[in-house]
């Protein structure tokens, strides 16, 4: 039988053939091409149709771009210059550059001051941003400089943030001295101290006002362009992180006063447009206080702000807390810490983490209406170009280059704080799916 | 920290409050300095330049009170102001004198309680439209997309000049300026109607000017005009003879070129001597003193100087005097006797 096998197979092969590469269709750049963007009739058809629109996209921009005049005296004279070509005019932009990020009053030999402050942020934030990385005694600059920065940015006398710091660190003494005996005695002690400490600060620097200090004094009416932005950005998420926190936990507390105290800031909070306490901020305040009155215009536009982002924040607080479970409470309890121990060291840590991607969106969203406050006649980088800038002879017509410059500008700083809370989220993940 | 700032804000506030008391003309002498609210930009009538120096038609008022009373022309404090914010600043203090090109109207006199201190310039609705429509006048523009600013007296006068003339028109809404710009040269209207002095600020910005036509009709008033509060008229009228001199030195031929030669002694027209102080206690009935009008023309010129800087036909913008021409020259510009 295995005879008539052997005979019935014409040819058999008795050596291995050589490696041959794979065929071209299923390597490389064609194989990819083909899994990922050509697998089917329908794929195949967007492809194509994205790759059309963008070329179409680049077709318009690029020669735009690169065709683009970056020095010239006046949209004028950018366009004598194209001669009828396709070309931007960024030359609003190498002119005007400094009126764009920092006001077109803030005084220009000054300019280092706001630059300055920008950069030692990133010092100042880096130990409370990046814990594990960062020696913990940097901690302590974190804490000096929003006075420093006060003082970099407003100049004037250096008592005033010194006497500002000072109240603060009266108010902790108080604090540590008088809360063993009872919570309330500490905390209005403490404020009673810091308010004494501001009022003889205060009557100390107007007793030794001067022209001659270290760094000239610029009023507050001077800032202007994407500093405000950036300084009405940091303040106001700064400060309503911590108020936030505060409302969330009134609002779950057993106490009924503080509890409707919160939950009626809260709700009228949420209840009105952002647009309508700048107005109050700008407008109204104005008939409340005496005639000549100037208190501060970006104080009083912060404490709006801020008013409203920890609204916003308590409630995506109160939701973090709210998905803990309740064992989490109880455990809590029964080790047998007390309220703030065990907020501070089981509830609040995971409910913050919770939080993280809801504590962003506040907080991007913020930073992005802070061009608001251009309806009440302050220049913030918005209200620079669609006041003075577009409003110049020289300038009046160029749209897309200026608002292009200020639409990246957001988009870096917006993107950057998104990457920062994807990363902490990936740090502080402890898998428990 | 920001709480010191409050309690100091505070006790400035119940100084402030007593001397608020005295009369604004006592309180710019006193601060040394003139709060004026003038617009956040607009082309031609107030703008910083790129120096951070505000320009303008406008700002050329508040330069010229400023000098008078204070004989300093950049004695000034301007507080930009919004269409929405500029009425509560001036009824709350906050600015001595609104020069923003504001419209005078019966209701903001009598019922906000403002004072308008004379006309420095007279606006109108107008109708620019490209060339290639082949349009010469507004009565021919029956049946044609209109851009016009929501919410604007615009939108009613323009509701009204149709009906009045038995016409029909499709409005195409927009909310600012800018936008309006880009809608009608992207073609989405065929005509657009603002003011005529932004109709041809707009103008001025397109790439082809040329290409583009202002229709001779204009189809409301718009008397534009500095204003100041209510009830301190000792206050409303050194800024209405301010204006009133600017008018009165064009008239009579003195311009800042010419003006120290004739200030420095009495000429042969004895109504220049009494505008210029070297006649006459003129400054003095103002409470002012015999130099006021001289610092106030010198800061920037005369009117007709203030108009062809910012906005007159060798400007970007190109106005004519039209309406705003002298009325010896067949304009509107009438000064009250100095005498």
């Amino acid at each position: 039988m295995s005879d008539t096998h052997q005979h019935s197979i014409a040819f058999v092969r008795d050596t291995m053939l050589p490696e041959a590469p794979p065929p071209a269709m299923e390597t490389g750049i064609v194989k990819w091409m083909r899994e990922n963007l050509f697998s089917g009739v329908s794929n195949s058809i967007l492809t194509l149709a994205a790759l059309a629109a963008v070329y179409y996209l680049l077709a318009g921009f690029l020669p735009w771009f690169l065709n683009g005049i970056w020095d010239a005296p006046s949209l004028r004279a950018c366009r004598e210059i194209l001669q009828g070509d396709v070309g931007g005019c960024f030359a609003v932009l190498t002119e005007r550059w400094n009126q764009l990020l920092f006001g077109f009053k803030y005084p220009s030999e000054e300019y280092w001051r706001p630059t300055l402050a920008f950069v030692l942020l990133f010092a100042a934030a880096a130990p409370i941003m990046f814990p594990n990385h960062v020696p913990r005694k940097l901690l302590i600059f974190s804490g000096l400089y929003p006075f420093l920065a006060y003082w970099l940015i407003w100049g004037g006398s250096i008592l005033s943030p010194v006497f500002a710091l000072l109240g603060f660190v009266t108010g902790y003494i108080v604090w540590n001295r008088l809360v063993k005996q009872s919570f309330a005695a500490g905390f209005f002690g403490a404020i009673i101290a810091a308010l004494i400490t501001w009022w003889i600060g205060g009557m100390i620097v107007e007793a030794t006002v001067s022209d001659n200090t270290l760094l000239a004094a610029v009023p507050s009416r001077d800032m202007g362009g994407f500093m405000l932005n950036m300084i009405l950005g940091t303040v106001c998420v700064s400060l309503s992180i911590p108020f936030g926190i505060a409302l969330a936990l009134g609002r779950q507390s057993d106490m009924p006063i503080i509890k409707w105290i919160c939950v009626l800031f809260i709700e009228f909070i949420r209840g009105v447009p952002l647009i309508t306490l700048l107005f109050v901020a700008n407008v109204v305040l104005a008939y409340f206080l005496p005639p000549g009155t100037t208190f501060d215009l970006i104080l009083r536009v912060i404490i709006m702000i801020t008013m409203f982002a920890s609204a916003y924040i308590a409630e995506v607080i109160r939701g973090g807390l709210a998905a803990l479970p309740k064992g989490q409470y109880e455990a809590a309890d029964s080790l047998g810490l007390d309220y703030p121990q065990a907020m501070r060291l089981i509830i609040l840590p995971q409910a913050l983490k919770i939080s993280i991607p809801g504590i962003v969106n506040v907080a991007v969203g913020l930073f992005k209406d802070t061009t608001l406050v251009s309806v009440i006649s302050m220049f913030d980088l918005v209200g620079m170009i669609r006041g003075p800038i577009l409003a110049s002879t020289e300038w009046n017509g160029v749209y897309w280059e200026l608002l292009g410059f200020a639409a990246l500008l957001f988009f870096v700083v917006c993107y950057g704080i998104s990457q920062y809370s994807q990363w902490l989220e990936r740090q502080l993940q402890t898998d428990h799916r | 920290m920001k709480k010191s700032v409050f309690l100091g804000a505070l006790t400035v506030a119940g100084i402030a409050a007593g001397a608020a008391a005295a009369g604004t003309l006592d309180d710019v002498k006193a601060r040394g300095t003139l709060n004026c609210g003038v617009t956040t930009g607009l082309v031609g009538f107030a703008a910083p330049d790129a120096n951070g120096e505000w320009e303008g038609f406008d700002v050329g008022v508040c330069r010229a009170v400023a000098a008078a009373v204070l004989g300093d022309g950049s004695a000034v404090e301007f507080v930009p102001t919004t269409g929405k914010t500029r009425f509560t600043a001036l009824a709350s203090g906050e600015i001595d004198m609104l020069a923003r090109n504001t419209t005078w109207t019966f209701s903001r006199d009598v019922d906000l309680k403002f004072e308008f201190t004379g006309i420095n310039y007279y606006d109108g609705q107008g109708f620019i439209v490209p060339k290639a429509l082949g349009v010469s006048s507004a009565k021919e523009l029956s049946g044609a997309t209109i851009c016009i600013q929501t919410g604007t007296t615009t939108e009613l006068n323009l509701a009204d000049y149709f009906r009045a003339n038995n016409m029909d028109y499709e409005p195409v809404p927009i909310e600012t300026n800018a936008e309006g710009q880009q809608q009608y040269l992207a073609g989405a209207c065929d005509v657009y109607t603002t003011d005529r002095s932004g109709l041809a600020a707009t103008r001025a910005a397109f790439e082809n000017p040329g290409d583009h036509v202002i229709l001779p009709e204009t189809i409301s008033k718009e008397p534009l005009g500095p204003l100041v509060r209510h009830g301190d008229n000792e206050w409303g009228d050194v800024v209405r003879w301010t204006l009133n001199a600017l008018i009165a030195a064009e008239e009579y031929g003195v311009t800042s070129a010419n003006i120290a030669d004739m200030a420095s002694a009495p000429g042969d027209k004895p109504e220049v001597n009494r505008l210029l102080g070297t006649e006459g206690n003129l400054g003095e009935m103002l409470g002012l003193d015999a130099d006021w009008a001289v610092r106030a023309i010198s800061v920037g010129g005369n009117y007709g100087e203030l108009f062809e800087k910012n906005i007159g036909e060798n400007t970007p913008i190109g106005l004519s005097r039209g309406l705003n021409a002298q009325w010896t020259d067949g304009g509107l510009l009438y000064s009250p006797p100095f005498r």
